[in-house]
């Protein structure tokens, strides 16, 4: 295996499985300037992932700016005065790579799939559009209307989505993971230059920052380069701390509908407010996790088991819980119903079984399967060096460190089955949403 | 950059490790060794795909391909599925226009269980009145939930417009009159014809070695029957010449082009592969790409590719514009069809598309699952082992002169299908 540079940092299946078999060497280190840097060799194929992953997401959005994080991100395509408007795509173009970047609540993240001997000039790009955009009106205005295009394709020409919007909005009365991503639509048409420089000189800097580099390359090759790229670029000083506005305690079960006449086949959703990796106790997120896959697996979970093969009054039931997450998070249950059953019934059977699992849990069996799967999972993903890069860069920007990433497999293990049911009395329904995908009526 | 420099850095060298194997009862595959990660994966397909739904009938290999792993011998749906979860084993089938494929994916430990549940499923499936009933309805929740989707609508408006008293013509998945009334004896009789080993194509990438596998191989599949029996699918050009307006109640319309295509055999496909990177391929700097999206912000997304379809293959690409501008939209792609077909490119875009183009080969090979599936992709088209040493080769060494050529066989806008779902003005 590679050098290792931190001591323990080895990436390999449960306990269970036996001596480190497929084990991967990860290295992490830190530059003087605060950039924090994860190294993940693969030297399967002669090809890296290279990311940059900032600790800001549109949760982290200024009130009335929904939206800005994402547009941000569009943005950041446009040039710098080294590098002037579509010369980074270009050469990532030329020289065969790919690239891309995706927003989320917590975070955004850049990234270039090259050869590997391109990966000092994807670090000397990405390491001069972290202080150095350049933004004109020019730019900007093109780009507002390719992100309400964005918004009509995801969300407004699609009900469903239209429903997940409202039913985070009302999930989180306070906190703003209750707006969408992308942004409200009055907010997105009111966004300027202005707004995303503001956005970008306040997040935007090595010590809000994580590099991960994956594939075949080594932990030293990686430490120098960066100290020649990134390592030039100055940190934020007196960084401000990442402040939310702060979610009460729910109190009041909340119902969503959404009827729209292009809807023709309705849907069950509920949502609970429920403690992510980062804010909850030691193994309580893990037993959340085990709890959705023992609930909604496709067809071996609990739910499909009563609701669709026993009682039929669904074609498929399935749940999620989506703990990757700097604040408290979401749980969810989703459910299709079967033709003549209205959503109150399946809604009952739903709360029905809820009740029996939390009145007698789970078989030995059950748990059993469930941990199987997600630690299995686990293993799979290495296989891929850029579902790797990705794991650890949502883990590290939400609150968890490189060695929570490992342990988790040997975590999962270690759940006790009580745990999983004790987790069950987050499913209160003081703390969830119920949303109804219904049609009009003809 | 000389072309010898592209190549020497591209060479997808996981996949020209692949090798030939052969079981002792015949049964061919494509393996690649690679014992870094404790699994295997398994890619496979059968010549036949949805084209071969009994006529009148289509969504036959559609629903086959929900129901094989909906109980095989011993074990029912229930004992199968908790088989497959309690070892952790992936198990996928999938039916597109030519093809009924398959997936298998397990962790070393498990890979005789694994194998011998892909034989059940291939052999014995129980086909129970229940899983039939249960599987249907989920098909058929999906084509409501598709009913009223502008780009599910778009898709098969294209197909049926593209291909009419064709097969290729037909919702693949099938549609709410058509689903019910298929019956066990239709997916028997499916199985029966197009299952068999004259037209089985196998790549096994991961943590398996040649002794191992060959047996494997024969538990799997030596049974099968050896000749097929497919029906004759007729060779078709994708009918264009017109554009389809369907009304539907979104802010933006759903814009769905395409132009008959070429074969993956044809001599100009490779051609038509630069030509198509330059005009809508897949990075952030193609025509279509700068046109639409960076110069006019009037999409998110717009794209164009070949899909060698083996029975009447096609260029096709799909935008989607909010309807005040729509209008605008099938403009500007037309007008950059237009400029492209006379094949005006200059020396530096297509040095730069093919620099693209052998560069990004690797990127295709970083997974288990991306190499079998690349590995047996090869297989269908028949391409020869050495492909993945000679592909690049081949990209180099197209000129100017290929790209016109190509230009002027495919990019012919008289004969371009539009088809518009939405409210666009004007």
């Amino acid at each position: 295996m590679g050098e290792m540079v931190s001591a323990g940092l080895v990436l390999a299946g449960a306990k269970s499985d036996g001596a480190a078999e497929g084990a991967v060497a990860i290295s992490e280190f830190r530059l003087a300037n605060g950039l924090d840097v994860v190294v993940i060799p693969d030297h399967r194929t002669p090809v890296v992932t290279h990311m940059i992953w900032y600790r800001a997401g549109a949760a982290d959005e200024p009130r009335g700016k929904t939206g800005i994080a994402h547009f941000l991100e569009h943005l950041m395509f446009k040039g710098t005065k080294a590098h002037p408007e579509g010369e980074f795509s270009r050469t990532v173009a030329e020289l065969g790579g790919e690239e891309n970047a995706f927003t989320s609540n917590d975070y955004t993240a850049y990234f270039q799939r090259v050869a590997k001997e391109h990966l000092r000039t994807m670090m000397e790009f990405e390491a001069d559009r972290m202080r150095g955009l350049i933004l004109t009106d020019a730019v900007v205005d093109p780009e507002r209307e390719v992100v309400l295009e964005e918004r009509r394709m995801r969300t407004d020409s699609v009900p469903s989505s239209q429903l997940g919007e409202a039913m985070a909005a009302a999930a989180f009365v306070n906190h703003p993971y209750g707006a969408p991503i992308i942004g409200w639509k009055p907010e997105i048409e009111s966004l300027n230059r202005a707004d995303a420089l503001a956005f970008y000189r306040r997040f935007y800097a090595p010590n809000n920052a994580i590099l991960i580099v994956a594939g075949d390359v080594e932990a030293g090759e990686v430490k120098a380069l960066a100290e020649e790229t990134y390592g030039k670029a100055s940190p934020t000083p007196d960084l401000a701390p990442r402040m939310r506005a702060k979610e009460p305690q729910p109190v009041a079960a909340r119902k969503v509908v959404l009827s729209d006449e292009r809807v023709q086949q309705p849907v069950l959703q509920r949502m609970y407010l429920t403690p992510s990796y980062a804010t909850a106790k030691p193994g309580e997120a893990e037993a959340l996790d085990i709890l959705a896959q023992a609930m909604g697996a496709q067809s071996t979970g609990r739910l499909n088991q009563r609701l669709v093969l026993e009682r039929k009054v669904a074609v498929s039931a399935s749940a999620w819980y989506a703990g990757t997450a700097l604040d408290d998070h979401l749980f969810g249950i989703y459910a299709v119903p079967s033709q003549g059953v209205s959503l109150e019934q399946l809604e009952a059977a739903v709360d029905e079984t809820l009740a029996e699992m939390a009145e007698s849990g789970f078989s030995e069996a059950e748990l059993q399967r469930a941990k199987t799967r997600l630690v299995a999972d686990a293993i799979y993903q290495r296989d891929s060096q850029s579902a790797l890069a990705r794991n650890f860069g949502a883990a590290l920007t939400t609150g968890l460190t490189v060695a929570q990433v490992i342990d988790w497999p040997e975590l999962i293990e270690r759940v006790p089955g009580d745990e999983v049911k004790k987790a069950l009395h987050w499913l209160d329904k003081k703390r969830s949403v119920t949303g109804y995908l219904i049609g009009t009526a003809p | 950059m000389t072309a010898a420099a592209m190549v020497v850095t591209a060479a997808p060298v996981r996949a020209t490790a692949a090798r030939k194997v052969i079981s002792p009862r015949g049964v061919e595959a494509w393996l690649v060794e690679d014992h870094a990660n404790p699994l295997v994966a398994v890619q496979f397909a059968f010549t036949g795909g949805s084209s071969q739904d009994p006529q009148g009938k289509p969504g036959v290999a559609h629903l086959l391909s929900g129901l094989l792993d909906e109980g095989a011998g011993p074990y029912d749906s229930i004992a199968f599925h908790e088989k497959l979860e309690d070892l952790a084993i992936d198990l996928h089938f999938d039916a597109d226009r030519d093809y009924f494929s398959g997936t298998l994916k397990t962790l070393t430990k498990n890979r005789d269980e694994a194998f011998e549940l892909l034989r059940l499923s291939l052999h014995e499936p129980r086909f129970e009145p229940e899983a039939m009933e249960r599987v249907k309805a989920q098909i058929m929740a999906g084509l409501r939930r598709e009913a009223k989707e502008p780009n599910a609508i778009a898709r098969n408006a294209f197909a049926a417009a593209g291909f009419p008293d064709h097969p290729y013509g037909v919702p693949q998945k099938g549609t709410l009159e058509t689903v019910p009334p298929i019956t066990r004896d239709d997916l028997e009789s499916y199985r029966r014809k197009s299952f068999a080993r004259a037209g089985l194509k196998i790549a096994v990438v991961g943590d398996i070695d040649e002794k191992t596998l060959v047996e494997a191989l024969d538990r799997a599949f030596a049974d099968l029957a050896s000749r097929a029996g497919l029906t004759r699918v007729e060779d078709r050009v994708m009918r264009g010449g017109e554009e389809r307006k369907i009304d539907l109640p979104v802010p933006q319309s759903v814009i769905v082009f395409g132009l008959p295509g070429l074969a993956r055999k044809d001599k100009d496909y490779v051609p038509a592969v630069v030509m198509n990177h330059i005009l809508g391929g897949g990075s952030f700097t193609s025509r279509l790409w700068t046109e639409v999206r960076e110069k006019r912000g009037l999409a998110y997304s717009v794209y164009s590719s070949l899909s060698p379809f083996k029975h009447g293959p096609i260029l096709a690409g799909a935008t989607s514009t909010k309807n005040e501008r729509a209008r605008e939209s099938i403009s500007v792609i037309t007008a950059e069809i237009e400029g492209l077909s006379g094949g005006d490119v200059s020396a530096d875009e297509l040095d730069k598309a093919k620099k693209y183009l052998t560069g990004s080969f690797a990127l295709r090979f970083d997974t288990s699952t991306k190499i079998a599936r690349e590995l047996l992709q090869a297989q269908l088209d028949d391409l020869g082992m050495d492909y993945f040493s000679r592909r690049n080769e081949e990209i180099a060494a197209i000129d100017a002169a290929d790209i016109a050529r190509v230009a002027k066989r495919l990019l012919d806008t008289k004969r371009m299908l539009v088809v518009v779902v939405g409210q666009p003005v004007g």
